[in-house]
C-alpha cells in the first residue's frame, strides 16, 4: 500500500469523535421542507400542490434539464405549503413542505428499474434522484455520461474523507462494504470502465482493510492508502496523488480520463438497483462542542437541523455557529429549523469558543497560504486585490482556480478572510463577463 | 437562539498559528544572542535592550493613535523590532541615539508605510543604517568584551571584519564562535544566534532556506575571493564574523520584506550572500550585512513576481 500525496494542502485536527458510532434513525420529523433546488444544475419544477397526498419516494420535483435531478418525497403524509424560502445561499429556493402522516406508505411507482444497457444504466441513476453524497451535490448521471469523444479509463472512488468531524463516509465503507463493491461493479459494467480505484486516507486503517478484503476478488478494483492531509479528497488533488494527473484548469476529470465518485453514491447505487428506493435518507455526522451526544444518524431528506441535534440528546452548551457539511468548506446555518439536504453529511454545532469569528489582522506577507494553497496561488495576493478593488489583475492571478478549500484562511496567522475575498472577487469577475 | 448565530463564509476553524504568537517566538528565540551580549558587554547592553524595545513600542502606540488606527502595540512586532536594533548597534551607544533609532523605525519605515507587513524593508536594519550615516562615529566605535577589556589597548579595538580591513590582529574561530569579540552586542555570539535559529526552525516560524543559503554563499564566495588568489579565502571567518549570523538567521528572514515562495527565498537569501561578501571584500566599508539585505529587501517584489508557482494543471499531462 503506497502513500500519495499531491502538494500544499493543511492538517486540521481530525476531531473524527464518531468513528465508532454505528449509524442509527432519527425518525419520523413533525414536518419535512424539501427544497426544489439540491443539486448543482436547474431546480426541479414542483409537481405537487397544497393539499395533495403524497407517498414515500413519490418524485415531487423534476425537470426536463440535463443538469439535474428529480427529487422524491421522503414521507408519506400532506402537503401544507409551496412557497418560497431562504434556505442557504442569498437567493430564494420553492420549497414543499409536507406534515408526515408517520404511516410511511411507499408510492405504488417504486419497484427495482430494469438496467441491461449503458443508456438504461445512467437513466435508472438520473431516476433515483442521486446527486454527489461527498457534500458538492453534482447530479451524478451527468457525470456517467460524458461527451461522446471522452474515453474514461479510470474510476475513482472518494473515500477520502478529509474534512474535520465527517464519519458519515467512513461508516458507509464500515456498515455497507459489501454495496460499495457492487455499486463500483455495476459502473464499471455499464460504463465500460477498465478499472477502479479506491482513494482513502490513512487515517481510517479500518476502512482500508475491509474494503481491501471485499475488493481482493477483483483483479481490477484497488484500494489505495492516501496520506492524510487536508484537501485530499478534493477532486484535483484525489485525481493527482491517484493517478499523477492534474486537470487543467477550467477541465473536469473526463478531461484526464477519470471519473470521480463518492463512496456512498456508489454504493446507494447497488442499494437502488435492488430496491428501486430512491434517494430520501441521508447518513449525517452530528458532532461539535455544542452537541451532546455526537454521532451518525439516518435522517429523511428534509428533517429540520434541530430535530436531528434534538434526537443527538440536544445541545450541550449555547450554539454559536451551526454548520452544515464540514468546518472547512461546510455552509453556516441561520436557523437550526433549517432542513438537510441530499448532499448533506454533517451537521456541526460549535459554541462560542469554536464559534467565533476571530479578528482580522493585517497580512504578514508569511508566505503560509502561497504553502497551502493546493491550486498553486497566491491567496495573500488575491485578498488584496479585492479589499484594493484593483479588479483588473485577478484574472492573471487564476482566480476562478480556485475551488475554495479554505487551505489559505486555516494557515493565516493574521486570521485573514481570504477565502471570502476570493468568492467576491469570482463574482464581481463573472458580472463583468455577463456586461 | 438562532437570532445570535454567527454567519461567515467557510472555513469555520483556524490553526493555532497567531501573529502575536510568532512574534513572540521571534523573542523567545533572540532570548540566547541578548544573554550574550549582556554576559560579554555587561549591563550597559541590558539597559539599551530596554531602551529600544519600550521606544519602539511607545512610538508604535503613539503613532498608531496620531493616525486613528487600531492599536498593534499587542502583535509584538514593534516590541521584535526594539530587540532586533539593540542587538544590532554596538553596546555604548548614546541611548538617546538609540530612542532616534527607534523613531525612525516604527515612525518612518513601518507606520509611515501602513505598519506591520507593508514596510518594504526591515525597519531595524534602515535605523540601523539611518544611525551610521547620521552617527558614523559612535556607530563603529566598538569596545572589546569584558573578559579581554584587561588585555587589550580599548582606544584602537576594532572588530574581526574591522582587523581584516585595516590589517590588525585576527580573533580566533572559537572566540568568534562564542562572541568573546568585538561588534554589535547581539551579533558577536555565533553559538547563541544558532540556538535561536534552530528553536524557530523547530516552532516552523522560519524554515530553512533563507539562513541556509545566505550562510552557504558567503561562504562559498568568501572562499572563492580568498586574498591570495581563487580559493584562498576563509571561510568560516566570514561566516563567524559581523553579522552575518544574526542577519541570516533573524533579519534576511523577516516575513514582510522576504519572498513569498520557497524559490523565491532561495534566490533572495543568493543575492544576500554575494552582496555581503562583495561589500566586505570590495567596498572600504568592514561589514555589508545590513546594506545587502537591505538591497534585497527592494528586489523582493520584483522576485515575488518572477517566482509565481507554476498553475496547477497547467502542463500537459501525463
Amino acid at each position: 500500500m503506497s502513500i500519495l500525496n499531491f502538494k500544499g494542502g493543511v492538517h486540521p485536527p481530525h476531531t473524527k469523535n464518531t468513528m465508532e458510532c454505528a449509524t442509527v434513525s432519527v425518525g419520523i420529523p413533525e414536518t419535512v421542507v424539501i427544497p426544489m433546488a439540491q443539486h448543482i444544475g436547474a431546480p426541479c419544477q414542483t409537481l405537487v400542490k397544497k393539499g395533495d397526498y403524497v407517498k414515500v419516494g413519490q418524485v415531487i420535483g423534476n425537470t426536463e434539464a440535463f443538469v439535474s435531478a428529480p427529487i422524491h418525497s421522503s414521507v408519506s403524509g400532506t402537503v401544507t405549503s409551496v412557497d418560497e424560502r431562504i434556505i442557504t445561499g442569498s437567493r430564494p429556493v420553492v420549497c414543499v413542505e409536507i406534515k408526515p402522516d408517520g404511516l410511511q406508505e411507499v408510492s405504488e411507482d417504486i419497484m427495482p428499474p430494469v438496467v441491461d444497457s449503458r443508456e438504461s444504466f445512467i437513466k435508472a441513476v438520473r431516476d433515483s434522484g442521486l446527486t454527489g453524497l461527498g457534500g458538492a451535490g453534482f447530479p451524478t448521471h451527468v457525470k456517467l455520461n460524458p461527451p461522446k469523444d471522452v474515453k474514461i479509463d479510470t474510476l475513482i472512488i472518494n473515500a477520502a474523507e478529509c474534512e474535520p468531524y465527517i464519519t458519515s463516509d467512513y461508516r458507509e465503507c464500515m456498515e455497507n462494504t459489501g454495496s460499495i463493491i457492487e455499486g463500483i461493479n455495476h459502473v464499471l459494467k455499464w460504463t465500460g470502465i477498465p478499472r477502479a480505484l479506491i482513494g482513502i486516507e490513512d487515517n481510517k486503517p479500518q476502512a482500508i482493510k475491509k474494503l481491501s478484503e471485499a475488493a481482493a476478488s477483483y483483479g481490477n478494483i484497488t484500494v489505495h492508502g492516501l496520506k492524510t492531509r487536508y484537501p485530499q479528497g478534493a477532486e484535483k488533488m484525489l485525481i493527482k496523488s491517484l493517478t499523477g494527473r492534474e486537470v487543467p484548469p477550467g477541465k473536469l476529470p473526463h478531461d484526464v480520463s477519470c471519473l470521480v465518485m463518492n463512496v456512498t453514491s456508489v454504493s446507494f447505487i447497488a442499494e437502488y438497483l435492488k430496491t428501486g428506493m430512491p434517494l430520501v435518507k441521508k447518513r449525517i455526522t452530528v458532532d461539535g462542542s455544542a452537541v451532546k451526544n455526537p454521532g451518525n444518524v439516518y435522517a429523511l431528506i428534509g428533517t429540520p437541523v434541530r430535530n436531528i441535534i434534538d434526537f443527538c440528546g440536544g445541545f450541550s452548551a449555547e450554539p454559536k455557529k451551526l454548520i452544515m457539511g464540514g468546518p472547512m468548506m461546510g455552509v453556516a446555518l441561520y436557523s437550526a429549523d433549517l432542513p438537510v439536504m441530499k448532499y448533506t453529511n454533517a451537521i456541526l454545532a460549535l459554541d462560542e469558543k469554536d464559534g467565533a469569528i476571530p479578528d482580522e489582522y493585517s497580512c504578514i506577507r508569511c508566505g503560509r497560504c502561497v504553502k497551502a494553497c493546493p491550486m498553486n496561488l497566491l491567496p495573500y495576493e488575491i485578498d488584496r486585490l479585492v479589499k484594493a478593488h484593483l479588479h483588473d489583475d485577478l484574472e492573471s492571478l487564476n482566480i476562478m482556480d480556485c475551488m475554495e478549500c479554505g487551505s489559505c484562511v486555516f494557515a493565516c496567522p493574521s486570521k485573514r478572510l481570504i477565502v471570502q475575498s476570493i468568492r467576491l472577487g469570482k463574482d464581481i469577475l463573472r458580472r463583468a463577463s455577463k456586461k | 437562539m438562532d437570532s445570535r448565530l454567527y454567519m461567515s463564509s467557510s472555513p469555520h476553524i483556524r490553526s493555532g498559528v497567531t501573529t502575536q504568537r510568532l512574534m513572540l517566538d521571534v523573542i523567545i528565540a533572540l532570548i540566547p544572542a541578548s544573554f550574550a551580549g549582556v554576559y560579554f558587554f555587561g549591563l550597559r547592553a541590558a539597559v539599551l535592550i530596554a531602551v529600544t524595545v519600550i521606544s519602539c513600542v511607545g512610538f508604535e502606540y503613539l503613532m498608531r493613535k496620531v493616525m486613528k488606527r487600531n492599536n498593534t502595540v499587542g502583535d509584538l512586532s514593534a516590541a521584535v523590532t526594539g530587540l532586533l536594533l539593540a542587538l544590532n548597534v554596538p553596546p555604548t551607544l548614546p541611548l538617546w541615539m538609540a530612542v532616534v533609532g527607534s523613531f525612525f523605525a516604527i515612525v518612518v519605515v513601518k507606520q509611515l508605510f501602513g505598519g506591520i507587513g507593508q514596510n518594504f524593508v526591515n525597519p531595524a536594519l534602515a535605523a540601523r543604517a539611518f544611525l551610521i550615516i547620521s552617527y558614523g562615529t559612535r556607530m563603529t566605535s566598538w569596545t572589546p568584551p569584558l573578559a579581554k577589556a584587561a588585555e587589550i589597548d580599548a582606544a584602537t579595538f576594532a572588530t574581526p571584519l574591522g582587523a581584516l580591513k585595516e590589517g590588525g590582529q585576527l580573533p580566533n574561530l572559537l572566540d568568534m564562535f562564542l562572541g568573546n569579540i568585538g561588534g554589535s552586542m547581539g551579533e558577536t555570539s555565533a553559538l547563541a544566534l544558532i540556538i535561536g535559529g534552530m528553536y524557530l526552525l523547530i516552532r516552523g516560524v522560519i524554515s530553512w532556506h533563507i539562513p541556509v543559503v545566505y550562510i552557504g554563499t558567503a561562504g562559498l564566495l568568501a572562499w572563492i575571493l580568498g586574498p591570495n588568489g581563487l580559493f584562498t579565502g576563509e571561510p568560516l571567518f566570514h561566516i563567524l564574523a559581523g553579522g552575518l549570523m544574526i542577519g541570516a538567521i533573524f533579519m534576511a528572514t523577516d516575513y514582510t520584506t522576504s519572498p513569498m515562495t520557497t524559490r523565491g527565498m532561495v534566490i533572495y537569501a543568493a543575492g544576500c550572500g554575494i552582496l555581503t561578501i562583495l561589500f566586505r571584500l570590495y567596498t572600504n566599508m568592514p561589514e555589508g550585512v545590513s546594506y545587502a539585505i537591505l538591497l534585497m529587501n527592494v528586489a523582493v517584489p520584483l522576485i515575488d513576481r518572477f517566482t509565481k508557482p507554476a498553475r496547477f494543471g497547467g502542463k500537459a499531462h501525463v
